[in-house]
């Protein structure tokens, strides 16, 4: 077992203790971002000059009327920014844009002494456009030809001649839907500035030191004259990876031009209409099965809905392309991606980052093929698992496949599956109006960034004179649960009790060059940078120890509060005293921590390395009953057997399992992003742009019944105290629903037929499924033989995929 | 009149210089109460839920949640609210507090504050009880929405959360008990709630006005046709907040005592316009088996609890969910102003998209429903999602079957026409035919051609189409053979 995965005797790790901040959250006394504004004095508003036109240039921006309303103070335009008019690192997304790329880009901003006076400062802004010519939906921009950034291309074996020797070759198409976040805190800044120019911006920011370092290149200043803080975040998902960053400096370029507080948060009108989304996506694919069913071959073209400017649509591209084969083995695979340009919002991370919509197609491919093939769904799904010695289309090995079959059988048991089966055809054949479908997905999910220079954490950890403790770290807090883990980690390592431990919000400037919180990675990153820290801490409390104790460092242990020898008999010291004694004898009584992944390497270019430090397990069976009528469904019962490793922090690890799957669930069943396609004034409009009209999951989505186990005895040896990630991989258990209902779908048609369902599968798609099936003995839409429907390949010009990041670790490693 | 304040967890608080638009919910948080988190604006997610002291059936005051982002804070003078912050401290949780706190409730915690307010509503309801045993439903009670407390999650389905997937909140609102002895809150439901005053609040040349009875209110609706009328503000809420509505004059109706009676005759129900949809399914008790079946599918209850019968009509709105029953019902409106009162049959009510008969010095007094209602009665929503969303498509049938044959129908359709309409076409193709599957098939295919839907993002026009088909097959295989208690 690895010093990193080891735990001691009786860890503060594993135990189940409710969220740090459970007690403030249900008192509304935990504070977010815009808490604080009426803590601050003198605070201005800011309101966005919104267009409303899919693309256009424009030709005249006329301010001065905005400053007739009363109350107005300051409109902000291109023309105020003394750094770099871009808000984000790739010069491709000015934030004060003279090209309106999308309906609802903000093109100039206006502070006022009130939110109102802000809003009717912009509302009375003048603005002209010229038209221009728009793209809306992903189809279009392929006839189009209308692409950005790189377009990665995934090789192994031989694709054509594995299809060549298939028994059955099997093609077709798959366009599917993205998602809103919806965290439910819109995103928010407040910015000051300090004595001498330090500027200071409170942020509803996954990644404050890339919105540090974007603030500071709008205003020409240097990292270490932008501090940001993130108390906690009202949701993040991916949401806020990237796209606080202009908001932030936004705020931060008024407050220095007014020197006043400015404070901007978008109403939900504006969050959804302006920020990214999870990407869509459109797949052609061809694949080829042995006479057993075993998967031969996998060509494929996946091209994502990129929106307006590249944003993250380059890695999550690639993570698509990455779990194309979830947990399959594929001897043969050729997959080629490409990011559409279209005047949509700039999609961005969402959790999976494109881990869902690559495992949707192979998803996709084996409900709709598994009835041509005549082997149960269930069954094809299990005999293409990865099997020892197995490894993934990028050439890297898949660790402990074992665990998969494992978690299948678990699942199977706990969910009854085979009795429930029978009982299911039973009741289909006995109700014409109501089917029920059962239906199990696995989930196999590589944990750690593909770029390998972000796979780095810190941390910093104080103790103080009286022994409390007081810890800090680069990840942030979103709801997940992440500095709840930290604290049981200090604890741990410090051997002291849960409550001795403080954490104070996240800032860069108590921990630098942080990463995301982001791909999962949080805890497996911070956690390690923690226990580093304290180990540190720990080491010199040890030799002050050993010395009171007469015996070597090496046998000192602490544990709840207390220091002691190895020795049954030994005497025990208050680990206040120990602490005291240090501080007196003049030890170091706080620690920087670091942490690096080890033995990751990725080469975009190729599409080839090792880019994940361990993969995540899961499974899970969903049962639905589908109304005949009108494709409205239910969600009776979900069994989940998920592997965390060994947890830290069970009900944290369970509620991000939960979550993550009803948040799957939505995506894939009810959550329903409608862009306007038709030419008119509304051209390119989200329709979809409220709670009202876009619907997230409510208790009426939640399963009846829901067990969900942790699968036991999973120590993950390359990880903080033996845990795995969970904030990702839950989220594509989700499958297991959409699965269902196309097996319920199919069941008012004969039996073995292929049912077709649409992304989301709301309930006018599952209806038009259920007509599908009713309607006709024909399988859905796909193609048979040869030639089928063949999957674009990239153009001789295609520009390989090397991602902004990946260029600059380049550079920098070359110099 | 005195001067405003509304008293806030136990504390009066004046009104001195708020702006009438100002929502409940930004004067909470200038207040510093930022427990009361705006999540969306339009009264969907509840994360702005409070307790509001309103009277109550069981006792003379209820517990009564809403959407504090939705009303202005105006119409809360001389009321009591209790927010997050008032039910429990840190050191000192609310019973509901602890519940959700240790089960793992909250994750991000931005929702949690308006959840908490919504399950307390629900824990003080005082005819909440113990449900009989459970048969295996996994929270322990009568199905899986109802706890073994009598906990009934309909009480949460106006609050959305993105992180936990809600199977702890539910096992959360499930554990609760009932009240201590000691209880406040739960004392507090023994005295009536504060009478609403005739209040006036103005500043930047707006007024909200609540008139102290019906007579001054028609005066006022005489003088000022620009006067903007408003009851639970469901409606008019999300106007001022996402699409900048702003109103010289708002005259608030909710509370006039002339407008939320109730009485039943052997010949009519009357529905006093401003009793909100939740008092009504109180007061209805079942006796309109058809608008029992609106009323869980009606928005959500945070919604309920504010809207009222007269607004949802008064704005007029092609998608109210009540208005389809109420056409099938064959509810006339009554309408007041200081000329006297006039009876409009609601059928010729609407004129066009969000359009009325209503004269701007009039209001809706009451809704009328003639007795006994048709025995064949059944409300069908389309919508994506189940709980708390717009109907794509709506559906009311009212139907006398007598002797296996249709005697009478009454048919109202929401969602797909300019206004809620009369399914005329598909009533006279069953009015005196045999209740089987012939006439089911032919009329339901006229009634897939009533209206003119269209395509837009909640569904495409074939799917409503298709609905309202499927709507009457629906309703014939679920009552074959109705039970006849038709007049």
């Amino acid at each position: 077992m690895s010093a990193l995965s080891e735990r001691p005797a009786e860890p503060v790790v594993g135990r189940a203790v409710p969220h740090e901040s459970a007690a403030l959250h249900v008192t509304g006394q935990a504070l977010y971002t815009d808490d604080l504004v009426g803590r601050t004095k003198d605070v201005l508003h800011a309101w966005p000059r919104q267009v409303m036109h899919a693309h256009a240039r424009v030709t005249a921006l006329r301010t001065e009327p905005a400053y007739a309303v009363p109350g107005v103070v300051r409109v902000l335009t291109a023309a105020d920014v003394p750094g770099v008019n871009d808000a984000g690192v790739k010069h491709d997304e000015p934030l004060f844009p003279d090209e309106v790329m999308f309906y609802g880009h903000a093109v100039c901003w206006v502070l006022g002494e009130t939110l109102e006076a802000a809003r009717l400062g912009a509302e009375a802004i003048e603005v002209e456009v010229e038209p221009l010519p728009a793209l809306v939906t992903v189809r279009e921009a392929i006839a189009a030809g209308s692409f950005q950034g790189g377009q990665p291309h995934l090789e192994r074996g031989d694709v054509e001649a594995g299809l060549a020797g298939a028994a059955h070759v099997f093609s077709g198409e798959l366009e599917f839907a993205g998602q809103e976040h919806f965290y439910l805190e819109t995103h928010c800044s407040l910015a000051h500035v300090d004595e001498n120019g330090q500027v200071f911006v409170q942020s509803s920011t996954q990644h404050p030191s890339e919105t540090q370092e974007i603030v500071a290149h709008v205003l020409g200043l240097t990292n270490s004259e932008v501090t940001v803080q993130c108390l906690r975040m009202g949701g993040g998902f991916g949401g806020k990876e990237m796209q606080p960053h202009g908001f932030a400096a936004i705020a931060a370029l008024g407050a220095t031009l007014t020197g006043r507080p400015v404070r901007l948060r978008l109403n939900r009108s504006q969050d959804m209409t302006m920020s990214g989304k999870r990407h869509g996506f459109h797949a052609r694919w061809r694949v080829g099965f042995d006479e057993s069913g075993c998967l031969q071959a996998l060509d494929a073209t996946l091209t994502s809905d990129g929106g307006w400017s590249l944003d993250l649509s380059e890695p999550v591209l690639a993570r698509a392309l990455c779990h194309v084969d979830n947990a399959y083995w594929i001897p043969n695979v050729r997959v080629n991606g490409r990011i559409a340009k279209t005047n949509k919002t700039s999609q961005t991370a969402f959790r999976g980052f494109g881990g869902p919509q690559g495992m949707l197609v192979i998803e996709d491919i084996l409900g709709r093929c598994a009835p041509l093939l005549g082997v149960d769904a269930a069954e094809l799904r299990r005999r293409n698992f990865y099997t020892a010695g197995g490894t993934t289309p990028y050439g890297q090995p898949v660790r402990h496949p074992e665990r998969l079959a494992t978690i299948w059988q678990k699942v199977l048991d706990a969910s009854d599956f085979a009795a429930r089966t029978s009982e299911i055809e039973a009741y289909n054949a006995t109700h014409p109006h109501t089917k029920r479908g059962l239906a199990v997905t696995p989930v196999k999910f590589g944990i750690s960034f593909n770029l390998t220079a972000f796979n780095q954490g810190g941390a910093l950890v104080h103790v103080y004179k009286d022994g409390s403790v007081l810890i800090n770290h680069g990840g942030t807090e979103m709801g997940q649960g992440l500095h709840t883990k930290m604290l049981q980690v200090a604890a741990t390592t410090l051997g002291v009790p849960l409550h001795r431990v403080r954490l104070a919000p996240t800032r860069t400037d108590k921990v630098p060059n942080t990463s995301a919180t982001a791909a999962s990675s949080g805890a497996d990153l911070n956690g390690a940078a923690v226990k580093n820290a304290c180990e540190q801490i720990r080491g010199r409390l040890a030799q002050v120890a050993a010395e009171r104790l007469g015996i070597s460092p090496a046998d000192v242990r602490f544990a709840d509060g207390a220091v002691h020898g190895i020795a049954f008999a030994s005497d025990r010291l208050a680990w206040e005293e120990v602490v005291k004694a240090a501080y007196f004898q003049r030890v170091q009584l706080w620690a920087a921590g670091f942490y690096r992944t080890e033995g990751l390497h990725w080469d975009s270019s190729r599409m080839r390395g090792e880019p994940f430090k361990y993969f995540a397990y899961g499974a899970a069976a969903a049962e639905v009953e589908v109304d005949g009528f009108t494709g409205a469904y239910r969600t009776r019962r979900v069994d989940i057997v998920h592997d965390v490793g060994d947890s830290l922090s069970p009900l944290v690890d369970l509620g991000q399992i939960e979550g993550g799957f009803v948040q799957g669930a939505g995506w894939l069943t009810l959550e329903d992003l409608r862009w306007e396609e038709r030419e008119g004034p509304h051209h390119g409009r989200l329709a979809t742009q409220a709670a009202s009209t876009y619907k997230l999951p409510s208790f009426s989505e939640m399963p009846e019944v829901f067990n969900v186990t942790l699968l036991p005895n999973a120590t993950e040896e390359g990880a903080v105290y033996g845990s795995k990630a969970v904030g990702e991989p839950p989220l594509m258990l989700a499958f297991s629903v959409r699965e269902a209902i196309r097996q319920a779908a199919a069941a008012f048609g004969p039996p073995g037929l292929s049912v077709d369902l649409a992304s989301p599968a709301t309930p006018e798609a599952v209806y038009w499924a259920i007509e599908q099936a009713r309607r006709s003995t024909e399988h859905g839409h796909v193609d048979e033989g040869a030639p089928g429907v063949l999957p674009d390949q990239p153009a001789a010009d295609a520009p390989p995929m090397v991602p902004f990041s990946e260029r600059v670790q380049r550079m920098m490693t070359r110099t | 009149m005195q001067s405003p304040a509304v008293t806030v967890n136990g504390r009066s608080l004046p009104l001195d210089g708020t702006a009438p638009s100002t929502t409940a919910l930004d004067w909470l948080r200038a207040q510093g109460l930022v427990g009361c988190k705006e999540g969306c604006a339009e009264g969907e997610c509840g994360a702005c839920s409070v307790l509001v002291a309103r009277p109550g059936r069981t006792t003379p005051t209820q517990w009564t949640a809403l959407n504090a982002c939705l009303v202005p804070i105006a119409a809360f003078a001389g009321q009591e609210l209790v927010t997050a912050e008032g039910l429990g401290t840190p050191d000192a949780l609310h019973p509901v507090q602890r519940e959700m706190a240790e089960r793992g409730g909250s994750q991000c915690g931005y929702c949690t504050p308006g959840f908490v307010c919504s399950m307390a509503a629900e824990y003080y309801r005082a005819d909440r009880a113990p449900a009989a045993a459970s048969d295996g439903h996994p929270g322990g009670g009568p199905d899986h929405l109802h706890g073994p407390n009598g906990f009934d999650l309909h009480a949460l389905s106006g609050n959305l959360c993105r992180c936990t997937g809600y199977r702890p909140i539910r096992d959360a609102a499930f554990a609760l008990g009932a009240p201590d002895d000691d209880d406040r809150l739960a004392a507090r439901r023994s005295q009536p709630p504060p009478p609403a005053p005739a209040t006036r609040v103005a500043a930047d040349g707006a007024e909200f006005v609540r008139p102290a009875g019906l007579a001054d209110a028609l005066t006022l609706l005489a003088d000022r046709p620009e006067a903007l009328l408003a009851a639970g503000c469901t409606d008019w809420g999300v106007e001022v907040n996402l699409r900048g509505q702003r109103a010289p004059l708002v005259v608030a109706i909710d509370q006039l005592p002339e407008l939320r009676g109730f009485d039943v005759t052997a010949s009519a129900v009357e529905i006093g316009a401003s009793l909100s949809l939740s008092e009504i399914e109180e007061r209805l008790a079942g006796r309109l088996p058809l608008l029992d079946q609106v009323f869980p599918q009606f928005a959500s209850r945070l919604i309920r609890n504010g809207a009222t019968i007269g607004g949802n009509l008064g704005t007029g709105s092609p998608i109210g969910d009540t208005t389809p029953a109420l056409l099938a019902l064959e509810a006339t409106v009554v309408l007041a102003s200081v000329d006297g009162e006039r009876e409009v049959p609601l059928a010729d009510y609407f004129t066009g998209y969000r359009r009325s008969v209503r004269r701007a010095d009039e209001l809706i007094r009451a809704v009328r429903i003639p007795l006994p209602a048709a025995g064949l009665a059944a409300f069908h929503k389309v919508a994506k999602r189940r709980f708390d969303d717009i109907s794509s498509v709506a559906v009311a049938f009212a139907l006398d079957v007598r002797d296996g044959v249709v005697r009478r129908a009454r048919i109202g359709l929401g969602g797909v026409a300019a206004t809620p309409v009369r399914a005329r076409a598909t009533e006279d193709a069953l009015t005196d035919q045999r209740w089987d599957a012939d006439t089911v098939d032919r009329a339901a295919a006229v009634l897939a051609t009533e209206g003119t839907p269209l395509d837009d993002h909640r569904s495409s026009a074939a799917y409503r189409s298709a609905m309202l088909g499927q709507a009457l097959h629906r309703l014939f295989a679920e009552n074959p053979t109705p039970q006849e208690v038709g007049a």
